[in-house]
């Protein structure tokens, strides 16, 4: 009779080498070029799969074991912040705006990075990358799903998040970031992973992440807040890997250095761009301020960026030439952005506002070299004449970048006076862009960015009106169909905040919890 | 290269004038008045005369600015692309050598905006 014998328990690594490595194989009838098809086209030559060191040693079954346990934490305080009516706790209704931003700018962007994720990993023939993309892939889809249940709270008494997708999809300035993920995950999947798992990831998510989670706290939204830490632990291993791939890239062939430098100088500055919406998010936007856009700029990229840099300066890699362009833009940024959604409130799914006097005073010492003499008179002037009944609503469509998608409302570096206006001629046409470095990103690959949808263009196009709307009858309102088209609702979802029915409730709401009617 | 692709890849650009239903894109900007954001950009007909521009679109789009009253048109100095420019204002837009998606900008001298600001 045979005895029974306890199974030996594999040891940590054991166990990883089994079910990372050790699921993979060599093909025998099929060639591995039909298999990997993408490998070869971007450029980048991979000598040895092998060579690459796995950044975390995370296997499936525990990844969903402690992913569980994580999401049971975060939606029992989600469920306890619902009961009792947390929504009231924020520090005022306009708050709820950066979470409306959130949900349609950002939350869309996760699910897109899950498909990305998902496609770099079947295209890798490395078995350690290729779970690592899945693993990602994963923390991805599970981020836009717990961002879309914490904020479906908000939805049930506020304005602008009911169809945050759909806007996504067609909302004029929804196309910036869209397009930036667009961008991406129709690049190859090498650029992919530069784009996403080392610029955006690594360089830049603590731009986007921090601001947004410690902007939910300091302003009483535990939703946002609680979500912001669960997701922090797969932060940390999307950074990682994102510093991972590029390491191993480069060291793979010399060959490889310059491709990755472009990636690397056009994913930064792309990423800056859509941060564009976190700088007026922080500066404008969050009734109680964190930090300015100018501090986090120079903490979490100037200092903690620069470091990385000169770590990566042994692989040939250096920083990238458009961040002497930012230095410069760090004191106006935040000021422009907010004025173009300020000049556009009419067509947007939030609701913006002109800053109070102490707002300005805060605005004029975080920014002394530029506020006062830049930007004050215009914002006091807006307040004036919204005070007079005549706020000022910009109805005529902007020019916009043809890479970047934003509106050309940046100025010369160096001079904030003069609106930057770039051109190329390509072929029959003209491409206009707002910068150097957009011009540069559109003329190493033309014909991407020719088909580039263009929220504007296709307004004029005819391509945003619901079906069936007939543009020739007299007395038609362009705007009004292009509202109906986003399923935005015109004096509801829009507007300045001032008036707004988000205001009003909130008030009212908030008064039955705290007064005796 | 002008795209990095697997297989051949031409697609047609997405804003070729034959979709603008006759008409053609035009931006304008005015200097020194930042208070409008960005440029504007216009699907005019290539025959619409450009004074119609001046009296017929512009006050609707920047009148709510106080300097625009005060303009002195026969004084705007104009740029195309950035260069020196100077429109006919009794001709077409067409025989003013505008074409589809072509940039002009003005200025006004004397006039910078809310206090100075170019605002």
């Amino acid at each position: 009779m045979d005895m029974q014998v306890a199974k030996k328990k594999l040891g940590l690594k054991e166990r990883y080498a089994v079910m990372t490595r050790g699921l993979d194989w060599t093909p025998s009838y099929q060639k591995m070029e039909d298999i990997y098809p993408y490998m070869a086209y971007e450029g980048i030559k991979i000598h040895d799969w092998d060579k690459w060191e796995d950044p975390f040693r995370l296997t499936m079954d525990a990844y969903w074991k402690y992913q569980s346990e994580k999401e049971r934490k975060l939606y029992s305080v989600l469920d306890a912040y619902i009961q009792s009516n947390g929504h009231l706790n924020v520090t005022d209704a306009r708050y709820l705006n950066t979470v409306k931003l959130f949900v349609s700018g950002i939350s869309p962007l996760e699910y897109v990075a899950h498909r990305g994720f998902a496609h770099a990993g079947r295209q890798f023939p490395g078995p350690g990358p290729r779970v690592a993309c899945l693993m990602q892939s994963l923390d991805e889809i599970r981020h836009a799903q717990t961002q879309i249940h914490a904020v479906s709270n908000y939805n049930k008494y506020y304005n602008g998040m009911h169809d945050f997708h759909h806007a996504h999809d067609r909302v004029w300035f929804l196309s910036v970031p869209k397009s930036f993920f667009d961008d991406a995950i129709t690049a190859g999947p090498f650029e992919f992973m530069v784009a996403i798992g080392f610029s955006f990831e690594y360089v830049l998510t603590n731009l986007l992440f921090v601001p947004f989670v410690s902007g939910a706290a300091y302003n009483g939204d535990m939703g946002t807040m609680t979500f912001g830490f669960s997701a922090q632990s797969d932060e940390a291993r999307h950074m990682t890997l994102g510093l991972e791939v590029i390491k191993f890239i480069l060291q793979q062939d010399p060959a490889n250095v310059p491709i990755v430098q472009r990636w690397i100088d056009k994913w930064t500055w792309r990423g800056y761009r859509v941060l564009t919406l976190v700088a007026m998010m922080m500066d404008y936007m969050l009734p109680k301020r964190t930090m300015s856009w100018k501090e986090a700029w120079e903490v979490y990229f100037e200092q903690n960026g620069g470091a990385l840099f000169k770590d990566l300066a042994r692989y040939g890699i250096t920083i990238p030439k458009c961040t002497e362009h930012i230095a410069l833009e760090k004191d106006h940024l935040s000021h422009q952005a907010w004025s173009t959604f300020y000049n556009y409130a009419a067509a947007t799914n939030f609701h913006t506002w002109m800053p109070d006097a102490d707002e300005m005073e805060w605005l004029s010492a975080k920014y002394p070299e530029s506020y006062d003499k830049y930007y004050r008179p215009r914002m006091e002037f807006w307040r004036e004449e919204a005070a007079k009944g005549n706020r000022f609503y910009n109805k005529t469509l902007p020019m916009l970048c043809q890479t970047c998608q934003i509106p050309l409302v940046f100025t010369e570096p160096g001079d904030p006076t003069k609106i930057c206006y770039r051109e190329v001629d390509y072929k029959e046409d003209k491409y206009h862009f707002c910068s150097d470095h957009c011009k540069k990103i559109f003329e190493d690959e033309p014909e991407k960015y020719v088909q580039a949808w263009l929220p504007v263009h296709q307004i004029y196009q005819g391509n945003c009106f619901p079906e069936g709307t007939d543009p020739t009858v007299e007395g038609f309102d362009p705007l009004a169909a292009v509202i109906k088209y986003y399923h935005l609702e015109f004096g509801r979802d829009n507007l300045d905040f001032e008036g707004s029915e988000d205001q009003k409730n909130f008030a009212e709401w908030r008064g039955q919890a705290t007064k005796n009617a | 290269m002008a795209v990095a692709a697997v297989k051949e890849y031409n697609f047609p650009p997405a804003d070729t004038v034959d979709k603008f239903h006759g008409a053609q894109l035009l931006y304008i900007g005015w200097e020194d008045h930042l208070m409008f954001c960005a440029p504007f950009a216009f699907p005019f007909p290539p025959t619409m005369r450009f004074g119609d521009i001046l009296v017929g679109v512009l006050p609707g789009v920047y009148g709510y600015h106080p300097d625009f009253a005060q303009i002195d048109w026969a004084k705007a100095e104009w740029f195309k692309s950035g260069k020196p420019w100077q429109p006919d204002v009794e001709k077409s837009l067409a025989e003013n050598g505008l074409k589809h998606k072509d940039v002009i900008r003005f200025r006004t001298p004397g006039l910078t905006g809310i206090k100075g600001s170019c605002s």
